[in-house]
């Protein structure tokens, strides 16, 4: 076993140490096809907490997305996300000669399965945000990718913004039916329907 | 060999402890055969998911009786260890369920990380006197001031009111298990797993009668809206078989079987009015079975399985260092 592939059993055992960590199956099997899951985002711990709750075999075809600028900024950020995880990282500056999809594109032509969280932003107000575009044009160029929505409950309660010590509270990861992009389908119709199917599979919805 | 039970309380404790687990696994063995055989020759579908329940049952029992050898296995150390894991699952559980708020954080941290290990410290420490009274005192002065410091009024006593009772029950009920093996008692030295041994046996027993006598009898429940099938007789039909089964067991508790009889009924009906309090914890709460595994929190269960210990276990200490010294 590498040091990389210690640090992930290591990181996921604490996870589910501290969360348990539960992964429902909904919607789908967790199995080996080629999909891209997006869910709400609410705590740094979002990522992990999926990673954690995907079965072993599938964690090192799946991969995050991680801010280039952050995530390489030191080298055991470094090492963190490139060989634990596997990232994809991406510039959150915008330039005009690159499109700042081009290493998902890429991720998903290589057959990897991605992470993605639509809001772009961590909200706390219970109610996802609205949904940047990136799933669209994702789903637009990749039709065959199965588009998998996920409700991440309980993990605001765990590390509330600013603190830095996590609190152990059971945290559940719920994974929706597939879906798709309509042919014709218009952008902000097919934002507003991956939102919506991302807060159905929330727990006990109020 | 001699099967008179009184002479079995004089063998070495070595002997007493092999042949406890041999009867321990026999019976588990033949509990499983058993089951196995019932779910090949029944195949009918309404039957298969009770079959099913029952097949879990039994695991968790084999899960519960090897935790049981390897924390003896491995000692006092290893047994406060154990335990000290339980009450943090079960402490977790109760807190997912608790709906704590943003300024609960630090008291929360506070209770896991500061509460938990040094109540487990202490019990591995054998410092029974600060044992007796460090949550119920010193923690219970403790939260609300951290609380307080958090600044957020709202709701407060009841926030922690509820942090303070998990604790109470998590920790501070859990850790009188292992504290039963550290407890040295005179003549009894090395033996203080059978204490422990007998108190989950005997609360195991009490509960399993009190469901089946609920079964049979088919009383007007005591009280409708937190739980169907308890009833003051089932009840007391539970607390029956535990003396019963406790007496049987006496040769390996220091007590002659009279004693032996009235502490398992003390623990017994302890432990099965605190699964009654827990089901109306879990009605408030809102959830069925803690064990769902489609539950708000994909909780594991493990609450659900240790809270009539987290009730017994305190009383039955006090009854084994207090109301009942070894004649």
């Amino acid at each position: 076993m590498t040091r990389a592939e210690a640090m992930g059993l290591l990181i996921a055992f604490i996870a589910r140490l501290i969360t348990g960590a539960q992964g429902h199956w909904k919607g789908c099997p967790p199995k080996a096809e080629q999909r891209i899951y997006f869910a709400n985002h609410q705590s740094h711990l979002d990522w992990v907490l999926i990673w954690a709750a995907l079965p072993l075999e599938l964690r090192a075809q799946t991969r995050p997305i991680a801010a280039k600028d952050y995530w390489t900024s030191s080298p055991f950020k470094h090492w963190l996300t490139r060989e634990v995880f596997n990232a994809v990282y991406v510039n959150r500056k915008r330039t005009d000669d690159q499109d700042p999809l081009e290493p998902l594109l890429d991720a998903l032509r290589n057959g990897d399965s991605l992470v993605i969280f639509p809001e772009g932003t961590r909200s706390n107000k219970g109610e996802p945000q609205a949904f940047k575009s990136g799933l669209y044009h994702l789903a637009e160029q990749f039709p065959e990718v199965q588009l998998i929505p996920a409700w991440i409950d309980n993990v605001q309660r765990v590390m509330p913004k600013g603190e830095v010590v996590p609190v152990p509270i059971l945290c559940t990861v719920t994974f929706g039916a597939p879906m798709q992009l309509t042919p014709g389908e218009d952008k902000r119709d097919f934002l507003e329907r991956a939102r919506a199917a991302v807060i159905a599979m929330r727990p006990n919805a109020p | 060999m001699n099967f008179d039970l009184a002479s079995l309380q004089n063998i070495g404790a070595d002997r007493q402890i092999a042949l406890l687990f041999i009867i321990l696994f026999g019976l588990l063995t033949v509990a499983s055969i058993i089951v196995g055989l019932r779910s090949i020759t029944r195949d009918d579908e309404e039957l298969f998911v009770r079959e099913k329940q029952l097949r879990r049952d039994v695991r968790a029992v084999w899960i519960g009786a090897l935790a049981f050898w390897v924390s003896w296995m491995s000692g006092p150390f290893g047994a406060t260890l154990a335990f000290g894991v339980f009450s943090f699952l079960a402490l977790r559980e109760f807190i997912t369920l608790a709906h704590t708020r943003r300024g609960d954080h630090r008291s929360l941290i506070l209770a896991f990380f500061v509460v938990l290990p040094l109540q487990y410290a202490i019990v591995g420490l054998e410092r029974f006197d600060l044992f007796t009274v460090f949550i119920p005192v010193y923690v219970f002065l403790a939260i609300p001031v951290v609380s307080a410091l958090a600044g957020d009024p709202e709701r407060f006593l009841e926030r922690n009111a509820k942090i303070q009772w998990g604790i109470m029950v998590c920790v501070y009920g859990l850790s009188h298990a292992p504290a039963l093996i550290l407890l040295d008692l005179p003549r009894f030295g090395g033996r203080g797993a059978f204490l422990l041994f007998f108190l989950v046996i005997v609360s195991a027993a009490a509960q399993i009668a009190q469901e089946l006598a609920s079964r049979q009898l088919r009383r007007r429940p005591t009280v409708r809206l937190i739980d169907r099938s308890f009833s003051w007789r089932a009840w007391g039909a539970g607390v029956l078989f535990a003396a019963a089964v406790g007496a049987a067991l006496f040769w390996i508790t220091p007590v002659d079987a009279l004693r032996a009889a009235s502490m398992a009924a003390l623990a017994g009906g302890c432990g099965t009015l605190g699964e009654l309090v827990m089901r109306a914890l879990k009605k408030d709460a809102g959830v069925r079975y803690w064990g769902n595994r489609s539950s708000v929190t994909g909780a594991v269960g493990l609450l659900d399985r240790v809270a009539p210990l987290c009730f017994a276990a305190p009383v039955f200490f006090h009854s084994v260092r207090w109301y009942l010294p070894a004649a």
